[in-house]
């Protein structure tokens, strides 16, 4: 730096950007996570041309360019098709997790696409593609995603 | 051009302050539905995408991915074009670059946004340079106080000259059932509104709208199969030109002068004000209703208060201006250029039930970026020589 400025002083503006963000889940949306607040049940739609199941739910069948979806309840059990492992903190991991932090794709019996959340009750050398977890619900609900509080494996 | 193109279909949502019952893939996909629609086309016949939105809006980055659920992009080519303002403006002129060279027959354009989501005014500021003038000049509103201060010291305008731009647009957008703000407003009321940065009013600028916009574009080849009246596109221009805020000419906008006169060489045009037949401008505030039509070369400098008093801009006038309501009605702002381009196209098509001009040959469109750049389309009811 030193070579560069020669002998001047570099001077860096220290400052940050503050954008508060609220995104609207839509009705689509929110209409699961309301059913998975009171309900601890787990919906997803079902494309009425296709006949595909998507979880997360889809106001529109991206393949098929349709509206036509209905409602349909998806197990809480399902099969784990692929994970990955952090051993290390960092910012996307909420202040209550404690690494290590498992992450599964899990394909819930009755859909068609699966769906990401944390697997916990399991040492991650003991997980295995393929394996059959069970969703376990918060005891505090408050209509997002981690009202299911994680997958463990069904014994 | 390799090839002539254009617009074959359009489709836009019905704007509003919020839309909580959609995310934005779905807000996008009622604009995409409409505009497939119109076209009578099916998704498996659109070859590629361009959308586009404003940089941190809603905080997503890669919007041409995350958005194919509504944009109908899965497995397709799709570009993310961005330019501020412009943006809307700007992913048409891409999607005529990508028909034009002949490489894609049928394009889908798309401006969204979703204003509701997040500090417009903080997300703004990110477009002006962080050391010199963030701090002391950033967002929208202060800028555009300063071009019409310097416009009314330079020519003698009033704020009641602005009042009467206000007045006029939203008039027209009691014809626009996608408009949202649908009220009448008087002189008075303008004038006694809320200052927000002297001499602009609130009923002088936008409002902040949840909406979305797509534009189907077509080669020559196939234009008229589509759509047996399309909107010829005659030609586009852009000028973004930004160092510092301190660099311009306040009073006039330079961007819009260069641009307009490209456009008007590139189509033959000679006295635009007598053969344009309506002008769709995005024109956030009322005063640039005033100043930018001079630079358009529409009028003389100074000469647009006298003009605009005259009625010439209202419907039924000489050339009327923002039929839909204009931006200052309705402004989701990386969907406004595209609505401004959608709007003149649904002119030339005819297809613009209760706002409809008559008989219109020409028409123009623009985008407008608050760092002083504008983007702009002419569109024909002729097929370009």
């Amino acid at each position: 730096m030193s070579d560069q400025f020669q002998g001047i002083e570099p001077m860096v503006y220290q400052s940050q950007i503050n954008v508060p963000y609220s995104w609207w889940a839509g009705d689509t949306a929110t209409r699961f996570f309301v059913t998975l607040r009171d309900e601890k049940k787990i919906t997803a739609t079902k494309c009425g041309d296709c006949g595909k199941v998507l979880l997360p739910p889809r106001k529109i069948c991206p393949r098929c360019f349709t509206e036509n979806m209905e409602w349909v309840k998806v197990s809480d059990e399902g099969t784990l098709l692929t994970f990955a492992v952090a051993g290390r903190p960092f910012a996307a991991i909420p202040a209550d997790k404690k690494v290590p932090v498992i992450w599964g794709l899990i394909q819930l019996d009755g859909a068609d696409t699966a769906l990401l959340h944390y697997l916990d009750g399991v040492r991650p050398e003991e997980v295995s593609i393929g394996m059959r977890v069970r969703a376990v619900y918060s005891e505090v609900r408050k209509g997002t995603i981690r009202d299911i509080s994680h997958f463990k494996p069904v014994k | 051009m390799a090839k002539r193109v254009a617009i074959v279909g359009t489709g836009q949502t019905f704007h509003k302050s919020h839309r909580p019952d959609v995310n934005g893939q779905e807000l996008i996909h009622e604009a995409v539905a409409r505009a497939l629609a119109d076209a009578d086309l099916k998704l498996k016949d659109i070859d590629a995408v361009v959308i586009g939105n404003m940089d941190h809006f809603e905080g997503i980055n890669y919007v041409d991915c995350w958005s194919v659920d509504g944009s109908g992009g899965t497995m397709k080519p799709i570009i993310k074009l961005t330019t501020g303002g412009t943006t809307g403006c700007t992913v048409a002129i891409g999607g005529y670059h990508l028909v034009g060279s002949g490489m894609f027959d049928r394009v889908l354009i798309i401006g969204w946004e979703k204003n509701s989501e997040s500090d417009t005014t903080g997300a703004i500021t990110t477009a002006f340079d962080p050391i010199w003038d963030r701090l002391v000049f950033a967002g929208a509103i202060s800028g555009l106080a300063a071009e019409a201060q310097a416009y009314m010291a330079r020519y003698g305008a009033t704020d009641r000259d602005g009042a009467r731009v206000s007045v006029r647009d939203r008039k027209h957008a009691m014809n626009n059932p996608h408009a949202q703000l649908r009220k009448e407003v008087s002189l008075e009321e303008v004038l006694a509104s809320p200052m927000l940065a002297d001499p602009i009013h609130l009923l002088d600028v936008c409002p902040r709208s949840d909406g979305a916009c797509a534009v189907i574009m077509a080669s020559e080849d196939i234009a008229e199969k589509i759509c047996p009246k399309p909107d010829w596109i005659w030609g586009t221009a852009a000028r973004h030109s930004y160092s510092y805020l301190g660099d311009a000419d306040y009073g006039r906008l330079t961007s819009m002068r260069e641009g307009s006169q490209e456009l008007w060489k590139k189509a033959g045009i000679k006295e635009p004000r007598k053969e344009l037949d309506v002008v769709e401008m995005y024109q956030p505030y009322s005063f640039g209703g005033l100043i930018w039509i001079e630079d358009m070369g529409l009028v003389g400098p100074g000469e647009a208060p006298r003009y605009i008093w005259d009625g010439n801009t209202d419907m039924g006038g000489e050339l009327p201006i923002n039929p839909s309501g204009g931006v200052i009605s309705c402004n989701p702002i990386g969907a406004t250029g595209l609505i401004r381009c959608a709007e003149a196209a649904m002119q030339v098509m005819g297809k613009a039930e209760g706002r409809q001009v008559p008989d219109v040959n020409f028409a123009f469109s623009s985008g407008f970026g608050g760092c002083w750049w504008t983007d702009m389309i002419l569109h024909g009811k002729k097929k370009p020589a």
